[in-house]
């Protein structure tokens, strides 16, 4: 039994006008299908307004579905009374790192969490300390938020995160407002959690390169899981992936125009070194 | 129109022990109808820069001259600066502000002091310059998606007809069709009306398709000035700065190394895919 | 000039100050204040001067830091001083002109107002610079819990306070990039009459309320998602205890305070 599985799951958002009628009916998720094993590194690709968010939401409780069901760790997150144990146990990092950081010391901040779930102080040190050495922010703890990158910010609600000890962590479009550099941060710290910790990862984004190294990759595009498979086998699509608008990395689209040259260089490139071995061999013949 | 800083350096906080050199001896020429691309990781000083070339910061020693005037003379009338070199900010959540589109793209011309009827002439254009759709002109700028309130901001300054446009991180937060798209609209504009665009990026691979142009900036300084592929040349300085190169420059020097000859000034996939066959004798 | 107010900043050092209970800090700062509106003569004044420098002294902030922020209030000091200097009446009158008349009484009043408020300020913002937001409203909350019993949410506006020392100084960076935005496009916030100037802020505002109730969303979201729930059922990371040192500073604000009556009653001169 998989920590997270959605099966038929289906949400809609329902705009009403002056009068409170109903004007309009968005479904922003259709029938969505997911089943994430524990300890797994899964990614959801997607553009702006695939759906992807809304199910981002969906797995910390944030929205309920309209239809279909939705279960978190063993637990269904229609059940009103399971709601404190999901966000418990599936943690969120949002995607800009200033609207989520409360306090205005960077420990504080990641005392929050178990704070709220009523862990002992005593504890609570011993959480903060560890989540802090986790993310490598341990020298910033007594710094301003404000003060930090926006790769560091991002690092310090992850230890936020951590702290509560989930089993799961989503990550929602985490590197969106990020340079290169804090790009690189949060995703080796996401990856780091995941080996080290075993905690399972949801990365959702819309960078291509950033699923490269997860485990299975779901696209999703208006609201439906639209591909699946490893990140090789999704790479190898490169003309489906283009038209779902989606950014194939520089790297897969030159081998993949390259194979259709004449080439012998085989599917689903995603690493430069892949594509250099390749060639060396059509150098050899 | 020319843009000339002489000497140009900035720092704030001075006298304190926060002072910071934001820029240090900045010289730069740019000409008409360039199309060019300031690139530097966050606080390299790139944003800076720009603000100086509208005269929203000014220089703590140095000068600019525009069209041959200095910019600092006392009686330099600074909104006629303005009206020539306009600046589009990274968020247009920044600037959205009036109930409709249309009347927030009348702001800037309004502010030049033109009439009504001139000003919504100006917008109209504007708007149909940056491929807005016209039945949404009369709806809320708050209620459009990223990629549609990016296109209201740059119309709000293209209204002013500026010379020279400059966008600071036009596609941040934008997925890759709205940025391919704003890219295009880009490059179409600066043909069409025949302006100077400038637009400040911390992504090498973004811009490289579409620049002629690239200044690097790195520590309040310029380091590199020049066409993309001769600024790529410098891939291992460039990754010193924390700015990666595109990756298909890594791929172009491997592929050097182990003895295929290629050519390792390649910046576009294109570029790469004809000197790769090239060499395999294809 | 935004960014000269130090009042709500938190300046990071490693002293005593620092580390005292939020709440001896209150009670220190209210104890100061009353002090301040209420002593007489040149002893009085001499106690607090003695008392503030040192304890600035102690908190290890550097004295430009706290000056820094008086900036802010440079003109209502000049005000302040103006009219008590010009309006006062007294017993020996310097100078006359019409309604006008600078006495004796006018210039010690201008002076010990300059200096009530001078002082008001650097004393406040010595207990906010030494204090974290948190460990203020922390502070607060303790010491306002009886008020729970006549149905005061303490800690709902605890919770309120922190999160707006916060985003203060995020909204003032949006400030001044929203003004340069507009300004981008022609507005002009300097110019015009009180009313044009009001109308031109339209811009700078509305940006503004947009970006601060989109925070307000996306900070109530990121905090339910980490379980908040309201008071009810926390436990602190940092939980006030008395120590020796707060005990010890509890009794130095009493003495400091009780030599400040002392001195008004033994040596009220000169007034």
């Amino acid at each position: 039994m998989g920590i997270i599985k959605a099966i038929n799951l289906v949400h809609e958002y329902i705009k009403r006008d002056e009068d409170n009628n109903v004007s309009d009916i968005v479904r922003a998720l259709d029938d969505v299908n997911i089943e994430v094993e524990a300890g797994q590194f899964i990614a959801i690709l997607g553009h702006n307004g695939s759906g992807k968010s809304t199910f981002a939401k969906h797995l910390n409780a944030l929205l309920a579905p309209t239809e279909g069901t939705l279960v978190v760790d063993g637990k269904n997150v229609k059940d009103e009374k399971n709601i404190m144990d999901i966000r418990k146990n599936a943690g969120m990092v949002f995607q800009n790192p200033d609207n989520q950081i409360i306090a205005s010391v960077v420990e504080e901040d990641v005392g929050f969490g178990p704070e709220n779930i009523g862990v002992p102080t005593e504890e609570i040190w011993e959480r903060v300390d560890n989540s802090l050495k986790a993310v490598g922010m341990t020298e910033y703890r007594k710094h301003s938020p404000n003060k930090l990158s926006g790769g560091q910010k991002q690092r310090v609600a992850i230890a936020g995160v951590v702290a509560m000890e989930p089993k799961c962590i989503i990550f929602d479009e985490p590197t969106a407002m990020l340079d290169p550099n804090g790009r690189k941060e949060v995703i080796k710290t996401a990856h780091k959690l995941n080996k080290e910790k075993n905690v399972t990862i949801l990365l959702i984004t819309h960078y291509m390169e950033e699923v490269v190294d997860a485990d299975y990759v779901y696209v999703m595009e208006k609201g439906k899981v639209v591909m699946e498979g490893t990140p090789r086998a999704i790479f190898s699509q490169v003309d489906a992936l283009k038209e779902h608008r989606l950014d194939v990395p520089q790297v897969t689209l030159l081998a993949d125009e390259l194979r259709k040259s004449g080439l012998d260089i085989p599917k689903g490139i995603l690493r430069r070194e892949e594509l250099v071995k390749a060639l060396e061999k059509n150098m050899a013949r | 129109m020319s843009i000339i800083l002489d000497k140009v350096n900035y720092s704030y906080s001075v006298g304190t022990a926060y002072e910071v050199n934001a820029l240090k001896d900045i010289n730069l020429k740019i000409e008409d109808n360039e199309f060019i691309g300031i690139i530097g990781h966050t606080g390299s000083g790139k944003s800076t820069l720009t603000q100086h070339l509208n005269g929203l910061v000014k220089a703590t020693s140095g000068h600019i001259y525009v069209d041959g005037e200095d910019i600092y003379d006392n009686d330099y009338d600074m909104r006629k600066l303005r009206n020539k070199v306009g600046l589009v900010f990274q968020y247009p959540e920044h600037q959205l502000f009036e109930t409709t589109v249309f009347e927030d793209v009348c702001f800037g011309p309004k502010n030049q002091g033109l009439d009504k009827k001139k000003a919504q002439l100006k917008a109209f254009e504007a708007l149909y310059n940056v491929g807005f759709p016209e039945k949404l002109f009369y709806s809320s700028p708050f209620e459009l998606s990223g990629g549609q309130k990016r296109r209201v901001a740059i119309a709000g300054v293209l209204a002013m007809q500026p010379k020279v446009l400059i966008l600071d991180e036009p596609t941040a937060g934008l997925d890759p069709a709205g940025r391919d798209e704003i890219f295009e609209l880009l490059a179409k504009m600066r043909k069409e009306l025949n302006i100077t665009i400038i637009l400040v990026s911390h992504s090498m691979e973004d811009v490289a398709n579409y620049v002629d142009r690239i200044i690097v900036m790195n520590k309040g300084q310029v380091m590199y000035d020049d066409a993309p592929r001769e600024v790529f040349k410098h891939y291992k300085e460039l990754e010193k700065m924390g700015l990666a190169a595109p990756q298909v420059t890594y791929l172009m020097h491997e592929l050097k190394e182990k003895g295929l000859q290629v050519d390792e000034t390649a910046t576009t996939v294109d570029e790469a895919k004809q000197s790769i066959l090239r060499a395999l004798g294809r | 000039m935004i960014r000269d107010i130090t009042i709500g900043q938190y300046y990071p050092a490693n002293s005593i100050i620092h580390k005292l209970d939020p709440r001896v800090k209150l009670f220190s700062t209210l104890l100061y204040i009353i002090a301040l509106f209420c002593f007489k003569g040149i002893l009085g004044i001499g106690i607090i001067t003695v008392f503030l420098f040192t304890t600035i002294k102690i908190s290890k902030v550097p004295i430009k830091f706290i000056v820094k922020g008086l900036k802010a209030i440079v003109y209502l000091l000049l005000i302040t001083a103006v009219f008590n200097l010009l309006l006062t009446p007294g017993n020996r009158v310097f100078w006359h002109y019409k309604l006008i008349n600078i006495t004796d009484t006018g210039i010690t009043n201008a002076v010990v107002m300059s200096v009530r408020l001078i002082y008001l300020i650097i004393g406040t913002s010595l207990m906010t610079l030494t204090t974290t937001p948190n460990q203020l409203t922390d502070g607060l909350e303790t010491s306002l819990k009886p008020l729970n019993k006549i149905n005061v949410p303490v800690h709902a506006i605890a919770m309120m306070m922190s999160i707006a020392l916060r985003f203060i100084p995020i909204l003032i960076e949006e400030t001044d990039k929203i003004m340069k935005a507009q300004m981008a496009r022609g507005a002009d916030f300097e110019s015009g009459n009180i009313f044009k100037k009001a109308k031109n802020m339209v811009p700078l505002l509305v940006p503004l309320m947009v970006s601060a109730f989109r925070r307000a969303d996306d900070l109530a979201m990121a905090m339910e998602a980490r379980c908040y729930s309201g008071g009810a059922g926390r436990t602190k990371m940092k939980p006030l205890a008395y120590e020796k040192r707060d005990r010890i500073a509890y009794l130095v604000a009493i003495l400091f305070f009780v030599a400040v009556i002392v001195a008004r009653v033994l040596l009220p001169f000169p007034q």
